[in-house]
């Protein structure tokens, strides 16, 4: 008894933290460093255009200025290379001088995008990227809804952004329900992957399979405009998500095989 | 990364000066050249900004340019202000009464971008150069055909006369 004890809080001490979701690369927002940015677009460039033969469409949706919210379905498990995709093509469509951030905190992002900058943000974050290599084509936000109300305070548009392709890169076998809970975990994301083999709670991040990886890029959507002055969020959010899972269905009716895409 | 190529075009040079420095034409001429805009007051000539992307692997990459050298009719060079690091020039150059040399040279590199500039600058290279051939192709065309409309159109003026 007393090992299962032992044995379930070392899971929670390890794998708990580990869960909290990919962070941004710095909370504070003075930290970016856009020589650092751009020295490392070749690697990226390499990465995407090489291993992921990834295609970004319809960046010129988002504004060529000032703030803008994108908010993405994410992929991959921990360490999602639809961001890596996503970053570089942004950084190069607008110059890495433009203000630019992943960020999952809306504290941060509202503070990011009160200074004008461009917001990245992932609702369904860690428990969207874990689901089952088998819903791939599932825009699945859990339900987070902050980042409307996060556009509306901000006044700023929302651009969705869809991604397919990154929950190929290892085969996730789902969120470890029943077990995750037993053990006091939101979840317990089981995968298989390179090279550890089976990967469970996500702790060892796998070196993901050369999939192809497609980005979309929206047209904007204004909240005041489309929705009126004071929107219902449960109505902006169900729009948001079915915009997002109607364009997904269309990359996804556009892939042949898993990986190769 | 520095790539040259050239052509011979059956045009006087001032015909082919008045394509290449033209920022409206630029997006029918260059192959793989997503932008091409002006950014700023000035159009044309020293100074002249615009913000390009050349769709190359998974990404449009460019940045915003500034010409740097204007000689009529037979050098317009750029650098570049923002983005990669990059420097263009085309320069023409007579070579009989109605043809000229046309050489469009361009290099690009990510100062500070490492081992992995060094390789992404080789592994782009085949598409960059692909695209300044297909846009020295392009210009060709584009430049003989609105010459022949002109001969063309001297001829009738000259029938009417």
């Amino acid at each position: 008894m007393s090992a299962v004890v032992g044995a379930t809080t070392l899971v929670r001490a390890v794998a708990g933290p580990l869960q909290r979701g990919p962070r941004a690369p710095d909370a504070v927002l003075e930290a970016r460093d856009p020589d650092a940015i751009r020295e490392r677009l070749p690697r990226q460039w390499l990465l995407s255009s090489l291993w992921h033969r990834a295609e970004v469409r319809g960046l010129a949706h988002v504004p060529e200025q000032g703030p803008v919210l994108l908010v993405g379905n994410r992929s991959g498990g921990q360490r999602s290379p639809d961001t890596g995709v996503l970053t570089l093509a942004f950084s190069t469509f607008f110059g890495v001088e433009r203000p630019f951030y992943e960020l999952d905190d809306p504290g941060t992002a509202a503070e990011a995008l009160a200074a004008g900058a461009a917001v990245l943000h992932y609702p369904g974050g860690s428990h969207e990227a874990h689901r089952p290599s088998w819903e791939s084509a599932r825009v699945d936000l859990a339900g987070r809804r902050a980042f409307v109300r996060l556009a509306l305070d901000a006044g700023v548009p929302i651009v969705p952004v869809v991604a397919i392709g990154g929950q190929e890169t290892a085969l996730f076998l789902g969120r470890g329900g029943p077990v995750a809970r037993m053990l006091g975990l939101p979840s317990l994301p089981i995968s298989v992957g390179l090279p550890t083999g089976v990967n469970v709670g996500g702790v060892v991040p796998h070196v993901p399979l050369p999939s192809k990886i497609v980005v979309e890029v929206l047209p904007r959507i204004d909240l005041a405009e489309e929705f009126g002055p004071d929107p219902d969020v449960d109505v902006v959010y169900a729009e948001v998500v079915a915009r997002m899972q109607e364009t997904l269905d269309a990359l996804a009716s556009e892939r042949r095989w898993p990986v190769v895409g | 990364m520095r790539i040259s190529v050239a052509t011979d075009v059956a045009a006087p040079r001032e015909s082919v000066w008045e394509v290449v420095t033209d920022p409206q034409r630029y997006l029918h001429v260059l192959v793989g050249v997503t932008r091409w805009e002006v950014a700023g007051e000035r159009a044309r000539g020293l100074g002249a900004r615009y913000r390009t992307l050349m769709h190359v692997g998974s990404a449009e990459v460019g940045g915003l340019v500034e010409v740097v050298e204007w000689r009529e009719p037979g050098d317009v060079a750029w650098h570049s202000v923002t983005g990669i690091d990059q420097r263009g020039r085309w320069r023409l150059r007579a070579v009989g009464p109605d043809r000229t040399r046309v050489e469009l040279r361009f290099s690009y590199g990510i100062a500070g971008g490492g081992v992995f500039g060094w390789i992404a600058e080789r592994v782009a290279a085949p598409t960059v150069r692909r695209n300044l051939r297909g846009s020295l192709v392009q210009l060709k065309r584009e430049v003989e055909q609105e010459e022949m409309r002109r001969a063309a159109a001297r001829r009738r003026a000259s029938r009417a006369a």
